[in-house]
Order: C-alpha cells, then structure tokens, then sequence
C-alpha cells in the first residue's frame, strides 16, 4: 500500500481512518480467532444444508435431515396425550363422585374441566363462572337443577328445555300475567320480595301470601323453597336469576323468561362432561 | 560464588518484545517456559493444590440434613430447585444470596488488585492453575524448556511419537477428570459416580463432561497464555485497578541498568554497569512468554516466577535479591528519581550505593502501610457490607412463609343465605427439612370463617396443616362472612401462619371484597 501509515510509538501500521488525531491501529487478529471464524461460516453453510433455511418461491429449502418444528410440536402433544392417557383412562371408566373423591383425579379434572369451560361455557356463564342475569352464577350455593357432582354431571349432558334432546331438563313457568289481574301480580311480587327482605308496602303481603297459596306451591313448594325437580328457584334466598326486588319479580310473573341450555354430551364426549362437571362443583358452591 | 559471566545465558526473547512483534495473525510463537524454583513457585504449588483440593474434593463433602434433604455438603439440586451449602439451604426465590456473594467476589477482586496487583490471575485463577498443571505432565514428560524446544523442532521420530501422545493423552485424562469433578456438584456424587462409569447417567451429565473437558483441554493444553491476553477481560480492566501505591511485579530497572553480559570487561572499560546479566532468565521461565523488564504490560499475569528466577541469579552472584521484585509504583519512581539524579541523566547505578557498596538510604522501600489508604478502605468497607447484610439477612430469614392470592374473577361470590364469600389460594412454604404442623388462623374480619378445599371439617378461624419437609403446600381457602357483618367493599384481614412448636410465624395482608349492597 503506498498511503501506509506507520505509528511512531508501536511500530504497527494504521487502518488510515483517523478521528479527533486518534488513529487505529491495523492490529491483524490472532490466528486462533481467524480459525474460529471460518468454523463458523462453515458451520452455518452446513447448518443451511441440514435444517430448513433458504426462502424459495413458495416455501423453505427443507433441510436434509428432515427436521420440521411442526414435527416437534406434533410429536410433543402427542408425548402430552400420552402421558395424560391414564388420567383420562381413568376418568373415562369412574363415576364423577369417584373422581371428585380421589385426589390426584380430581386435580387432572379440575383442569381439564377449566380449560373445557373456557372454551365452551364462558360465553354465558362468563369467564370466572361468575353468570350474569338469566345466566346462573356457577360459584355459589344456589342450584335450580341440583348442585352435587351427579346432577352438574346431567345438566351438562342433556341440557336444559333443549328440544332436541328427549332427556333435557324441562319445566316452564305459565305466564300468569293472563291467569290473574294486574294487583294480584303485585301482591304475590310483594309477598316473595319479603321472603327474603323488606318490601315498599306492607300491605300488598297477606293478600299476595294467598295468591302464592292459591298458584305458585305446586312448583315453589308451600315455604317457596323451590324444587329441583322442576328447576324451579329457592324464593326465599338472597340469590335472583332475573334480578331481585319487586319489579323484576313481576315481570317474570306476568311473563316468563326460560333460559335454554344445548345439551353437551354429543360435542364434548361423555369424559369432556366428567371434568366439567368436576370442575364446576370444585369452584365452591358443590353439594 | 559464580563470577557473572559463568552465569549462562539463555536463549531466550520475548514473544511481543517491540523489536520482533509479528502480526498477530502469523501462527502464536510457542512458550516453553523453564521450570522456576523459589519461595513464589513454592507457594503457587500450595495455591494449586488447595485450589484443585477443593474443586475436586468438594462434592464429596458430607453434612447430615436429616432424613429429608440430601446429605451431600455443596450440592446444587436443579431438579428441586434447592441449592445446599454445608448449613445453608436456598430456595430460588432467595437466589439473591447468590448474587450477593458476586458482588462480594467483584469487590474483592478490586481490593487485591488494588493491594497486590493481579494476584487473582498469577494463583488462583483457574486458567492459571491448569495451565500449571499442564505444565506440570508436560515437563515430567518431554523435559525442561531446551529438552521441549529440541523436541519441537526436531523431526518426527518415535521417540517423539510416543513423548507427544503419552503426553496429550495424560492431558486429556486430566482433562476428562476436571469435567467430570464438575457434575458432581449437581446430584449426589457417590450415586452417579458409578451411574457415569456403568453408563446410566442421564445424558446432559455425558454432554457436560464432554465439553468441559473439551474446553480444559484447549485452553489448559493449547492455548494457555491466549486465553489471557486474548479472551480475558480483566488485563483491560486492570489498569483502572492499578494505582502508584499498588504493588506489581517490577524490574527495578533503576539498579538493573546499564545490563551487561560481560559486567567485567565493560567496568574495565571504565563504563557504568548495573546488577543485570541480561541471562534472560526471567524470561525463560514466564509462561506468558514476555519479558518483564519492558516494563508493565497486559500480558503479565503477575504470577512472580521471574523473581524467582531472578533471585536465583543475584544468589549465585552474591548480589541483593530483588532486582526483580514485587514493588509499588511509586517507589519504583522514587528510586527511579535516585539512581537518574531527578531525571537528568541516564540510570546511574553509582548514585544508588554507598561507597562500600551497600544500597543507599534515600531508596524507598515497601512499607505496609501503604494498603491502608483511603481506597483499600472503601473497598474493605464495601466489602464488609455487603459481607455483613448477608450474614445478617441469613441469620434472621424466614424458614416459614405465607403467600396469598386473592381470586379475581370471581372477587366475590353471594350465597344464598346472602352472605359473601371470597376465594384465595394460600401458600405455606415449609423451609425446613422437616415436616411441621403449620396453624393458619384468620385475624380481623369479624364473623367470617374459612373453609379449605380437600379437608372436611366444618368452617373455623384456625385450621392446623400438616405441611412436608421441604416443601410448599398451596390451599384453596373459601372465607365466608355473614351479611350482616359486611363493612365495606374492601375490608383486610390476615392470614397468619404459626409453628407452634418453632414459635415461627408469618402474616400476609389480604383484602376482602363485598358487592356495594349486600342484602
């Protein structure tokens, strides 16, 4: 090079690049690097060779030894199901009270049945199970069809007045709205409100307790402590379907809403329904 | 006594002496360094076999934890994610000890570099005292340096064939046994010792003895003194470490000067001539290949066999030892400044010795006094403190914890009797290698009572839990209050956990949520 710099102190020669009078020294890397270097480009040229790498038109060189991370994947959820195999073996063979009795079982349930019900069941009953109006909340105490395991277990199977299942759940309130008049609408409103607080007129709640009397115990019972034959609600508890208070109790006299439920048994499989219904009895509220 | 020039001078030159330095591309010059003797290279061998004492011997330590915890004395269990340390147990989350002790390790390396230079990387840098090692097996095997320098150059023969295979192969045995001390940390070392040699140990333990031993061959065999000038940070580093108060090994040029060869005829010429024969001596033995008296470099690892070798010389001359010695820059300056009278004249070994030939007074000496100086201080001090938060936070930690999570989706849940309920899931670390009864009780929120998932008994305030050995016990815990007795949408409480037998406890804050009306 004829424009070779020499440095005055070390005796090397510069790169010739110079900033604010400081120059580089052209110091030539050690051998050892330089080797280093060049396994590394050759690692990466056979590194291309032998795993998917080069983008063609329509996909990627495949690689010559045949490695596909979709392969991987494949082969992990399989490894995945198989190590699942006895748990789900074992849940598809036992009854949900043997389940929920043995632990281990109830654990491999009680997660299987959540990541079911996030897929299936939050879009009424809301992602914590929480419900909303005319949803009913899965955590609590209250059950208009049976709260212990065997009776989640056949809600979830067959469904609630879901026509085409001949074993669905079914029972409907009459709109009394056309079988009494207006005030005794509000006097039974009144009366079922002060089962389970105060009510605005006093009044308005013997004459409603005979109009209970006289239409609603042959569901509600005598004490309007409900029946889970028909699924039909505890009146007397803090928990409200359509909502508390009077108004809402009147207008679900006068004309009923029935919540419709599909019955789960021919999408999700017998085993899916276990876990659910595990699951929904773990969450805190299970009979 | 030997007249200076019965001394035979070595051939000997340093790999980056200014005058030959190649590029540094050109193929690394071979070190073969002279095997030293001397009180350093006594203490070095005492280093060495402390240190490799210790990295081979400690895996097989044994400290009785008791039925329930691994016996083994230094042990890092990664599938449990415990590491033991004689009396001292870690769970992951107290990792912080770990990164306590670097920061300590990072202060003390200030603190001795700053006092005795780069003492670190001269004896107990584990690059170094393989390195030794390698030496060691090379030396019994092809000789000292001119036998290793003969049989470099010379042809191939038989002879050589088997010096050079006995040779890598010990290296490699070496090697080999250095990766596998290594996974004897990790699990318990009498059991997969013979899982190693029967050839059921799991594979990652194979993979880790075959790359350590890889590395320790390459860089203790091979490479050596590249890994230090090359690879290492802390030759960079050290400069800012360094001050004129720290002592480094130092060519005392300022006795040594004029070198000569033929000290006598020189002198009979009426020239000045200082102690150094120039027999290259310290040169010969310096693994890192470089001569000393050019001054301070980053090659030089400190590691002081070229006082050795050196001391040797003077012996035999009947001069001072200590032309080469371990000396603090400012003396070196000081002395510099007697023997050139202030700078104006070359060295001038006349100005350094009385009349009778003994050294002058107004040459410094190393006192020490000089590591007590304001910087050693700072570090001694920083180093103490964080020393002493450790100790401190080991001695009063927690072997009994609570951690609580409060449902959110849910946050709270109305009963049919309208009473609120909340779900929490409740954490009892049992830090102990013993299993204990732990009481959760509730504090606050009045009327409300728990019950816990799994365990059938009516609700109550206080439940007693037997927790395992070791180990973390997680609780589905429902808290119920009656209506009646709702104050707020956020009320807190407090889970307190109890050893009644220990009189351990801890208590976590947990909130409580209500609807805004509640029956």
């Amino acid at each position: 090079m004829s424009n070779e710099h020499i440095d005055d102190v070390s005796g090397i020669s510069t790169t010739g690049h110079e900033w604010d009078g400081i120059s580089e020294l052209n110091n030539p890397l050690p051998r050892w690097w330089i080797i280093t270097f060049y396994i590394t480009i050759a690692w990466a040229i056979g590194y291309t060779i032998a795993y998917p790498a080069w983008p063609m038109l329509t996909s990627a060189t495949k690689g010559v030894i045949g490695y596909s991370s979709r392969n991987d994947v494949k082969n992990e959820l399989a490894a995945a199901e198989a190590a699942k195999g006895k748990f789900v073996a074992a849940v598809q063979s036992k009854t949900v009270w043997e389940i929920a009795a043995d632990d281990a079982l109830r654990e491999f349930a009680v997660a299987a049945g959540g990541a079911a019900f996030k897929v299936n069941c939050v879009q009424c009953h809301g992602s914590g199970a929480q419900g909303s109006s005319g949803f009913p909340n899965l955590n609590d105490d209250d059950w208009l069809w049976g709260g212990n395991a065997e009776q989640i277990q056949q809600t979830i199977t067959h469904g609630i007045r879901f026509a085409s299942d001949p074993d669905t759940r079914v029972s409907e309130m009459p709109a009394f709205g056309e079988i009494i008049t207006a005030d005794q609408i509000k006097q039974v409103s009144a009366y079922v409100a002060s089962l389970s607080g105060s009510v605005q007129d006093a009044s308005l709640v013997e004459p409603g307790a005979k109009v209970f009397a006289e239409n609603c115990v042959a569901c509600h019972g005598d004490n309007a402590k409900g029946n889970k034959e028909f699924g039909a609600p505890d009146l007397t508890d803090a928990i409200w379907l359509y909502g508390p208070g009077e108004a809402a109790i009147a207008s679900q006299v006068r004309g009923p809403k029935h919540g419709v439920m599909p019955a789960w048994v021919g999408r999700l499989g017998e085993t899916k329904v276990k876990e659910l219904a595990v699951y929904i009895h773990s969450l805190g509220g299970g009979e | 006594m030997l007249d200076n020039t019965q001394v035979e001078r070595l051939e000997a030159e340093a790999v980056n002496s200014a005058k030959t330095r190649q590029p540094l591309y050109a193929a690394r010059k071979k070190i073969f360094p002279k095997r030293a003797s001397g009180s350093f290279r006594r203490f070095k061998w005492l280093v060495m076999a402390i240190t490799l004492g210790i990295y081979y011997l400690t895996p097989w330590l044994r400290w009785d934890r008791g039925p329930f915890a691994p016996d083994q004395a230094v042990l890092v269990d990664l599938a449990n994610r415990r590491f033991y340390f004689f009396f001292i147990e870690i769970w992951p989350q107290e990792f912080y000890y770990v990164a306590g002790l670097l920061v300590m390790a990072g202060i003390g390396l200030f603190l001795i570099t700053s006092t005795v230079g780069r003492a670190w990387c001269g004896y107990t840098c584990p690059q170094t005292v393989w390195v030794d090692l390698f030496l060691v097996v090379e030396r019994a095997i092809e000789g000292d340096r001119n036998a290793r320098m003969k049989l470099d150059t010379g042809p191939w023969s038989a002879r050589k064939l088997v010096l050079r295979v006995s040779k890598h192969a010990i290296w490699l045995i070496i090697a080999a046994a250095t990766g596998g001390a290594w996974i004897f940390y990790f699990a318990d070392a009498p059991t997969l010792i013979g899982e190693v040699f029967t050839g059921t140990a799991a594979p990652i333990a194979y993979i880790t003895i075959a790359v350590l031993t890889a590395t320790t061959y390459t860089f203790g065999g091979l490479m050596r003194e590249q890994v230090c000038t090359y690879m290492c940070p802390w030759p960079r580093i050290q400069a800012a470490m360094l001050d004129e108060n720290s002592l480094t090994v130092t060519y005392n040029d300022w006795r040594g000067e004029p070198r000569s060869r033929h000290a006598k005829k020189v002198q009979a010429a009426g020239q000045l001539v200082g102690d150094c024969v120039d027999c290259n001596a310290c040169v010969a033995v310096c693994p890192m290949g470089i001569d000393i008296r050019d001054g301070q470099q980053l090659e030089c690892i400190t590691c002081a066999l070229c006082i050795d070798a050196c001391d040797g010389i003077m012996d035999k001359l009947g001069k001072e030892r200590g032309l080469i010695s371990y000396a603090t820059l400012s003396d070196y300056n000081a002395n510099m400044a007697v023997a050139t009278a202030g700078g104006s004249r070359p060295v001038n070994p006349s100005l350094i010795r009385t009349a009778d030939g003994a050294f002058s007074d107004a040459l410094a000496h190393f006192h020490i006094r000089k590591i007590f100086r304001p910087r050693t201080f700072v570090y001694m001090g920083a180093w103490s403190a964080v020393g002493l938060m450790l100790l401190y936070s080991l001695l009063t930690r927690d072997r009994l914890e609570v951690n609580v999570l409060h449902d959110r989706n849910p946050q709270f849940v109305t009963l049919s009797d309208g009473s609120i309920r909340n779900g929490y899931t409740v954490k009892l670390l049992n830090m102990i290698p013993e299993p204990r009864t732990i009481v959760v009780t509730m504090k606050g929120l009045h009327g409300a009572e728990m019950s816990i998932v799994g365990i059938d008994l009516p609700a109550d305030r206080s439940f007693a839990i037997p927790v395992e050995p070791d180990r973390l016990k997680m609780l589905k815990v429902f808290v119920r209050q009656p209506a009646g007795e709702v104050r707020g949408t956020a009320q807190t409480f407090k889970f307190r956990v109890e050893d009644k037998a220990s009189f351990e406890s801890d208590e976590y804050t947990a909130t409580f949520n209500a609807p805004e009306t509640v029956r």
